[in-house]
């Protein structure tokens, strides 16, 4: 209030615009800190149907016998992307626990070489964290000469908790052409 | 506005003389002087952003393409409502802020008047990085005022980059003018000017500054992220380096649920003022008011992803946001039935601010009322991204915010200026305004309810009567705008009946004790406070 005399009003003012800019200076933060948090968020929940990056140990998984999941395999190009991509096999039935293969065939058509990278995404999303992958060509980077073309193993299971009412899920694999990021990642390692 | 200066010379003599001509205006660190430029530099901007809804709308008088191509189209979609939003809506609440809440609370001028300059004179060069994007190659932004990405990463020209740089300055300017407005209720007060003795324009507008500290540094993290990841490779929001797309809408929203917040909450603030000058009885329920508005500032941060309900959330989630964005119509709903109460029984006239906040009264609670239909989930599911949408979020922006800070000039004009405005002039910009705005806006809700999506060039044939109704009524609001030019250009020329201290019969407030027009300085001795 104006009670105070003008210096101590000034140094009032002083100290509530620092205490305003570091709020301004903590959400500019807390925008950024958006980006993991969201990663951790959609981890816990399961619910972007994200899958695992790493690779899944397969250790004495009692195979439930009693229920049979229908999986699905869709396979995608983003645009732009000229590579041949499709799943040997549409759908597979396995028994939860029991350990599958499926493997894809890509053809690099172009004339050039091209560093492919494949992102999976589960739908249901709530069925994406049951899907352990002990081998899968989309946790790196798959490059392709012009012309050549390649079988890529993808190995899993489904964990024996996947909730009861989930019967079928559908992965879907998007493949992206990452050449010109790969290169930059190649010159600067 | 010359003559402010005039007055200023015999009434503070010990002063220092205030420069004369364009430095008076780049110098100045008087809040009547900034208000005075946020409010034109709003007005301009509002003839500007307005003069691209022209071009849409001729566009769309018929279906087929005949004025523009698409991607000319797009820009002007984009633009228009970028300009809208941060050029006019924001900047005209914050050349109200600036004249009025010093006169409010009985403080001399802001609490940092030197920044408060800077905050203001950044604004033109924001926009003219942004206009100037247009008639570079490639052409400005054109992805929707929300930028979603990747429409605004992987499919945008490279004038990307300005558009980003202007987002920057528009959000430091509303930050520093926000720190202002919070320093300057805080600190500067007059004795006996207690938090529940506060107008609720001064309320409103302390609680929509803390809403704009705390989300437009978010604004300014996210554009960030889509400048990195255009143009230096990270994968925020790039699916194939591990980033997510959907998180921008995460992001992004989480900063622009709060953002329609910071454009309706001062115009409560407005409305308030005005009808219980009108009504010539005291607000009802005051202390219900300021807690209605605090509370519709905290629900705003829980409600963002009712604008992603198609995105494919769980169940769960879409729940609780719906939920969420029914719970505000609680605290709103208290506001109308107050405003609703103070007019019960009170001595009603029917002066052209009152007209204006009346409008806005019935208006905006149409425009809430879509609101809550959106909220549905099932029913927003049929109604995402058509022209019903485009209906609801302008009977809330144009009959909300426009009218209520063309209420509010109305309002404190003569007391700016020392005369009343033409009011036969005034009428008739009120009731052209009020029917056009309605044959513009109304039929959108029948065209996106069967079906016409919105930020499209061309439409199906079935819609070309409705269209063409909706153009005429905007052209109609094009050209009304026009005689609210004419009023205030004569208003700045000082042509009028002279006006009582009062102005108008019943307003109670400190701005309204001090002489009009206002001196160039007031309140350098604190009143007193009954």
């Amino acid at each position: 209030m104006q009670n105070n005399s003008k210096s101590e009003l000034n140094k009032d003012n002083g100290k509530m615009v620092i205490k305003l800019v570091a709020i301004v200076i903590g959400m500019f933060g807390f925008g950024f800190a958006l980006v993991p948090l969201y990663d951790v968020f959609c981890d816990l929940t399961g619910i972007n149907g994200k899958t695992s990056n790493t690779a899944a140990v397969y250790e004495s998984v009692e195979v439930d016998e009693s229920r049979t999941i229908t999986v699905e395999f869709i396979t995608r190009t983003n645009t732009g992307m000229p590579w041949e991509f499709r799943a040997q096999t549409r759908r597979v039935d396995v028994h939860p626990g029991q350990m599958s293969q499926v493997d894809f065939l890509v053809k690099n058509p172009a004339g050039r070489d091209i560093v492919g990278q494949a992102v999976p995404s589960v739908s249901p999303g709530t069925a994406a964290i049951y899907l352990n992958k002990t081998e899968c060509f989309c946790f790196n980077h798959q490059p392709l000469a012009a012309g050549e073309e390649a079988l890529m193993p993808m190995k899993f299971y489904v964990d024996p908790q996947l909730p009861k009412d989930i019967k079928f899920f559908t992965v879907q694999y998007t493949l992206y052409d990452v050449t010109s990021s790969a290169e930059v990642a190649m010159n600067q390692g | 506005m010359s003559t402010v200066t005039d007055h200023a010379h015999h009434e503070d003599d010990h002063h220092h003389h205030a420069p004369s001509g364009i430095k008076r205006w780049l110098f100045t660190t008087n809040h009547k002087d900034i208000g005075t430029l946020y409010l034109w530099f709003a007005f301009i901007m509002f003839l500007t952003g307005g003069a691209m809804a022209m071009v849409i709308r001729a566009e769309l008088f018929q279906p087929g393409l005949q004025i523009v191509d698409p991607h000319f189209f797009n820009q002007m979609t984009t633009v228009h409502g970028l300009i809208m939003v941060f050029g006019a809506v924001m900047p005209a609440f914050t050349g109200l802020a600036n004249w009025l809440v010093p006169m409010m609370i009985g403080a001399p001028d802001m609490a940092l008047p030197r920044m408060n300059n800077w905050s203001f004179w950044i604004l033109p060069f924001a926009f003219t990085i942004l206009l100037a994007s247009l008639f570079m190659e490639g052409g400005g932004p054109a992805f929707g005022w929300t930028f979603y990405a990747p429409l605004s990463t992987t499919y945008s020209g490279d004038t990307t980059a300005l558009f980003v740089f202007s987002v920057h300055i528009m959000g430091i300017s509303s930050i520093m003018g926000a720190i202002n407005v919070i320093v300057t209720i805080f600190n500067m007060r007059a004795p006996g000017m207690t938090w529940m003795k506060m107008p609720l324009f001064v309320w409103t507008w302390l609680i929509t500054a803390f809403l704009l500290i705390a989300v437009m540094p978010v604004l300014a993290g996210v554009v960030t992220m889509v400048l990195t990841d255009k143009f230096f490779g990270t994968s925020f929001f790039d699916a194939a380096g591990g980033g997510d797309p959907v998180m921008f809408q995460h992001i992004f929203w989480f900063f622009g649920h709060p953002e329609v917040y910071i454009m309706i909450l001062p115009a409560f603030g407005i409305i308030s003022a005005i009808v219980p000058t009108f009504s010539r009885k005291k607000l009802f329920g005051y202390a219900s008011m300021v807690y209605a508005t605090t509370s519709i500032a905290l629900l705003s941060f829980i409600v963002w992803a009712h604008h992603m309900f198609t995105t494919g959330m769980p169940v769960a989630a879409e729940l609780f946001f719906m939920l969420a964005t029914m719970l505000i119509s609680v605290p709103t709903g208290v506001k109308v039935f107050n405003w609703v109460a103070t007019m019960w029984r009170g001595s009603l006239t029917f002066e052209v601010p009152m007209l204006f906040a009346l409008a806005f009264i019935v208006l905006f609670t149409i425009g809430g009322l879509s609101g809550l239909m959106l909220a549905i989930v099932p029913v927003d599911f049929q109604y995402h991204d058509t022209y019903f949408v485009v209906a609801h979020f302008h009977y809330v922006l144009v009959t909300g915010a426009i009218f209520s800070i063309m209420a509010a000039v109305y309002y404190w004009l003569p007391k700016w200026t020392g005369k009343m405005f033409d009011i036969t002039l005034a009428k008739w910009h009120f009731w052209c305004s009020l029917i056009s705005v309605n044959v513009l806006f109304f039929p959108m809700h029948f065209i996106g309810l069967a079906g016409m999506p919105r930020r499209i060039p061309d439409y199906a044939l079935q819609f070309a009567d409705f269209n063409k109704w909706i153009s005429i009524g905007g052209f109609a609001f094009g050209l009304s705008q026009l005689l609210f030019l004419w009023l205030l250009i004569k208003a700045c020329r000082k042509e009028g009946e002279p006006v009582s201290d009062q102005v108008w019969e019943g307003a109670e407030g400190l701005e309204w004790e001090i002489p009009s027009p206002a001196p160039y300085h007031t309140f350098e001795t604190p009143p007193v406070i009954k």
